[in-house]
């Protein structure tokens, strides 16, 4: 990658594979807030569980796209959980305790992971199937890893429009999401939605925790990355799908130039001035109504 | 009655330096230096409403400031004013994109702020050492046990004061409704910015006792952790009470001691690393279930007291 045109291009790739994986944890998060008008700061520690199951599932000998899908499985049956057991009970209270109760189910996440004898503590590479493999793309050379992650994610993003715009209850949930009194009146099962959303969204997570292996390798601390999606997702604007996404791209491109080009240090607080700048400009974020009072 | 209780509070307070062990005495300046921090917080996110998640950095910032300053031989009386003023200042900061933010944008541009001020403390080494951190100069333990104290006592006393005045009523209106707010005359950008630097520069003041208690600082300590802390003390003590803050800043020293108890009484050879974070997250969501108004609240509810 002698050429002016490689070094760009091949940081554009990195970029974006990361800033898929910002994505679908910024989606996670923007689901369930707007079924649930919850900000689940857990949404890091789902996507760390993730991992860890996959990791669970490959070392049992399961192949890697089956290890995707069980963690997937096992992030979504999770969800359902902690939604009916520790969220729901809490449902009509005032938005602090709420998200004090989502901060203390990521602590107790965190912490149970780490206590998993002789494994929490540690930090592991889950290889995908095309580890140590890469393409040469123009004058680019890009890491397979990359091109798997984004693939995994376009493929997710088109099921995903599908399933929303078209399937019965991909409708009910957005139905949901826009007015839930509305949408109880219709008769869709609000309860039974917002458990759905948060299933889906957890599952999600632990996708996002498979593919971001890869990059980062899997340990306990490894939900700190829900602390960049949470601003990805308020760059795009709260609430607005398609901004979470934008906002998720835009971040991890942004990291992959700044951690070549900028001085050190810039690469990590990148999402915070990020976020503070278009907050300052557009206190709305990205793509948000700007009369939403949230 | 409360009369009663609060002069056997302040009887006991006073006699604590005599009749407690160092150590002991010890916990009691870290529970008066949270209700410093607190009665700030309380003021921003239970009083006027706004859920700020970078606390942590004003903390942080007085604490520097105290340790520099200290170092190149300013007096107390100087160097807590001039922490308490950097600190309102960096609030200042803080609240310059918070003015037009409220509810899930606040929370998360306060916590990208923490983050940069965390990330400016480790990189300006010239000033702040970086990640080696600060060693702080040694101060009586009994005299900073005094000081402590007046400062929470004081705290407490303004934050009553400043309830009780036009201000106060403001903040309690931008709480509840900040179109109603602006409708009555309020000038709720304003009242924003005063809100984060009031709380700031209590958060100054405690960061700067923090550092002469700790006696070394360096910037991990002042993460956004510490900053859910100091929110989750005010939330378990009881939100918009001041007696929740009290309670609270007891019950966060208090925790770490009960799990260190706790595990002994389990007696593990070796504790497995994360049992700590897994019990104070497992408190927090119980906590919040069970007595959502707080200890405050559920001891107003018990029927004894």
């Amino acid at each position: 990658m002698g050429t002016t045109l490689g070094i760009p291009l091949s940081l554009a790739i990195a970029g974006i594979a990361t800033g898929c994986v910002y994505a679908l944890v910024a989606l996670g998060f923007v689901l369930i807030w707007k079924a649930t008008a919850v900000v689940n700061f857990a949404h890091g520690e789902l996507m760390m569980l993730g991992g860890f199951s996959g990791l669970g599932l490959v070392a049992l000998g399961w192949p890697w796209p089956l290890a995707l899908a069980g963690a997937a499985l096992a992030g979504a049956l999770f969800g359902l959980l902690a939604e009916r057991v520790v969220l729901r009970p809490l449902l009509g209270q005032p938005h602090i305790p709420i998200v004090m109760t989502t901060l203390g189910l990521g602590f107790m996440l965190k912490g149970a992971v780490t206590m998993i004898p002789g494994a929490g503590a540690e930090t592991h590479a889950l290889p995908t199937p095309f580890a140590g493999q890469s393409l040469s793309f123009a004058d680019a050379t890009v890491a397979a890893d990359h091109v798997l992650v984004i693939g995994v994610t376009l493929l997710l993003g088109t099921v995903l429009f599908g399933f929303f715009r078209f399937a019965p209850l991909g409708r009910a949930l957005r139905a949901t999401a826009q007015n839930p009194r509305g949408a109880q009146l219709v008769g869709i099962p609000l309860a039974r939605m917002q458990g759905t959303i948060w299933a889906l969204a957890a599952g999600l997570a632990a996708i996002a925790g498979m593919l971001l292996a890869p990059l980062t390798f899997v340990h306990a601390q490894m939900g700190l990355i829900g602390l960049k999606a949470l601003p990805a997702a308020v760059i795009g604007g709260f609430g607005s799908i398609p901004g979470a996404l934008a906002g998720g791209l835009l971040l991890g491109l942004v990291e992959s130039f700044a951690g070549f080009y900028a001085p050190e240090g810039v690469k990590d607080i990148a999402a915070h001035v990020l976020v503070l700048a278009v907050l300052l400009l557009r206190p709305a974020g990205l793509f948000g109504r700007p009369q939403e009072n949230i | 009655m409360h009369r009663a209780l609060a002069l056997v509070v302040l009887l006991a307070l006073a006699a604590a330096p005599a009749m407690l062990s160092p150590w002991g005495l010890s916990q009691l300046t870290f529970v008066a230096i949270y209700v410093v921090a607190g009665t700030g917080l309380m003021l921003l996110a239970g009083h006027a409403g706004q859920l700020s998640l970078c606390h942590a950095a004003f903390i942080g910032v007085g604490a520097y400031a105290e340790a520099i300053l200290h170092a190149r031989g300013w007096p107390l009386p100087l160097s807590l004013p001039a922490a308490m003023a950097l600190a309102s200042l960096t609030g200042i900061v803080a609240a310059w994109p918070a003015r037009k933010l409220s509810g899930i944008y606040l929370a998360i541009a306060t916590l990208s702020f923490g983050f940069i001020v965390q990330e400016i403390l480790m990189r300006w080494e010239a000033v702040t050492g970086g990640n080696t951190g600060l060693a702080v100069t040694r101060f009586d333990a009994g005299k900073l046990y005094w000081l402590a104290l007046a400062a929470a006592l004081g705290a407490l006393w303004l934050l009553d004061r400043l309830l009780a005045g036009r201000l106060g009523r403001a903040f309690v209106a931008l709480r509840e409704d900040a179109t109603a707010a602006t409708a009555i005359g309020v000038a709720v950008p304003h009242l924003k910015v005063t809100a984060f630097a009031l709380a700031a520069a209590f958060g100054g003041l405690a960061g700067a006792l923090y550092a002469h208690q700790l006696r070394f600082i360096s910037p991990e300590q002042f993460d956004w952790v510490m900053s859910i802390e100091l929110l989750m003390m005010l939330v378990i003590g009881g939100l918009g009470t001041r007696a929740g803050i009290v309670l609270g800043a007891a019950f966060l020293i208090a925790l770490p001691q009960a799990i260190a108890l706790l595990r002994d009484a389990l007696a593990w050879e070796t504790p497995p690393a994360g049992i700590e974070l897994f019990a104070f997250g497992l408190v927090l969501v119980l906590a919040l279930r069970w007595a959502p108004a707080g200890l405050a609240g559920w001891l107003k509810k018990s029927p004894s007291l």
